[in-house]
């Protein structure tokens, strides 16, 4: 029946545009807060480059020796931390940093090494218990809106799991997949080995003799205190950055998902007026063919 | 005499920074008071109240729960986990 299609048309046409209604609003829900996320990247960052100077000071006037810079080769096992989304309508955000993840995994497995996969973010967590994949922690912690307090109790978990002795499941390394923000259009998924730490020496290139340092109380007490805090620093900017590239790539998402809304619409808007049109000739024609049956028959 | 270029970080903003006559600073071991010239440290910071003497004379409070303390060519970072400034600061 001509007006069963008519009518089909009109509904589809009212969801649709229900459902663009939604994108917007997440579209501009995203876009305000995106400009917060990125404010709170770039108000940490003194704080990471600080430690970065301390702890290349350090390593340039005294002996790095910690726990935390040595590799261990007393164990296979390994740590993986996978940072995305709490929620979804973000594009490929999501998926790009599963996929990068599944690649490190391979690499790791090919390797030899046994894997601890530690998640945050509600989208992996589904994504891998789904999988079977045995989580040795997740986190589902307002992926958007990252405080301190998750970070510090992320990295104190990890710290924890590398201090840890072989034969209680202690970790030789640890890797970190997380998107970076490198503009509003570009974010990257990465991957970065955060232990054992890199410490790069920072030598002055003057020809001065280097003034000799002060530690207080003793450089491998300041060690103790410095890269536990580095790691949580690297750690919560690690976390920042994963928000501002999920708000961006949401924005993204969301504006496209508007606009596919609207091509829709225009296209069922016409298919209504068409199937109207096709209604109203045949009417047209029934009518002209009745009469004309009337006027044989007369 | 030169000058202190001081830095105040937190770990989520920069709390206050510019130049300074004299910095103190609770170390492990007790206060430091900290002039221009000073040898370079690296000092554990526990936690107290950093006391900032800018430029100008006025002075500037914080308490800190913790952090580090670098000093390096006149360059003073005051890194600390967190800092609360009194209501008027």
């Amino acid at each position: 029946m001509a007006g069963g299609v008519q009518r089909v048309y009109r509904q589809r046409i009212t969801s649709t545009q229900k459902l663009k209604k939604v994108f917007r609003a997440q579209e501009l829900i995203a876009a305000s807060r995106i400009g917060a996320a990125r404010t709170r990247v770039s108000q940490a960052t003194p704080f990471a480059q600080a430690i970065t100077q301390a702890v290349s000071a350090l390593a340039a006037h005294a002996r790095v020796e910690h726990p935390l810079v040595e590799a261990r080769h007393d164990t296979d096992r390994v740590a993986v931390l996978v940072v995305v989304a709490d929620r979804g309508m973000a594009g490929s955000y999501t998926a790009a940093n599963i996929r990068e993840t599944d690649r490190l995994l391979a690499t790791l497995r090919a390797q030899g090494h046994v894997i601890d996969l530690y998640v945050a973010g509600r989208r992996a967590v589904a994504h891998y218990s789904y999988r079977g994949y045995d989580l040795k922690r997740s986190w589902v912690y307002g992926s958007d809106r990252p405080e301190q307090e998750v970070a510090t109790e992320i990295a104190d978990t990890l710290l924890a799991a590398f201090a840890a002795p072989a034969d209680q499941g202690g970790v030789a390394e640890l890797h970190v997949v997380y998107t970076q923000f490198v503009n509003m259009v570009t974010q990257t998924p990465r991957v970065v080995r955060m232990l054992p730490l890199e410490v790069v020496a920072h030598y002055s290139q003057t020809e001065e003799i280097e003034p000799l340092y002060e530690f207080e109380p003793s450089a491998p007490e300041v060690l103790d205190a410095l890269l536990p805090r580095y790691v949580r620093s690297r750690l919560f900017s690690f976390l920042l950055e994963s928000a501002a590239s999920e708000l961006a790539s949401r924005q993204r998402a969301m504006r496209t998902a508007t606009d596919n809304a609207e091509e829709l619409i225009r296209n069922y808007t016409r298919l209504a007026n068409q199937a109207r049109q096709s209604e109203i000739t045949q009417e047209i024609s029934e009518i002209v063919s009745g009469a004309d049956a009337l006027a044989v028959g007369k | 005499m030169a000058a202190l270029s001081v830095d105040l970080v937190a770990t989520d903003r920069r709390v206050w920074s510019g130049v300074a006559q004299s910095v103190s600073a609770p170390s492990i071991n007790g206060q430091i008071g900290i002039l221009p010239g000073h040898t370079p440290l690296l000092a554990v910071m526990r936690a107290g109240t950093v006391k900032v003497v800018a430029g100008d004379g006025t002075i500037f409070e914080a308490k800190v729960s913790g952090g580090f303390l670098s000093v390096d060519d006149n360059l003073v970072t005051v890194v600390a986990d967190e800092i609360t400034t009194p209501p008027d600061g």
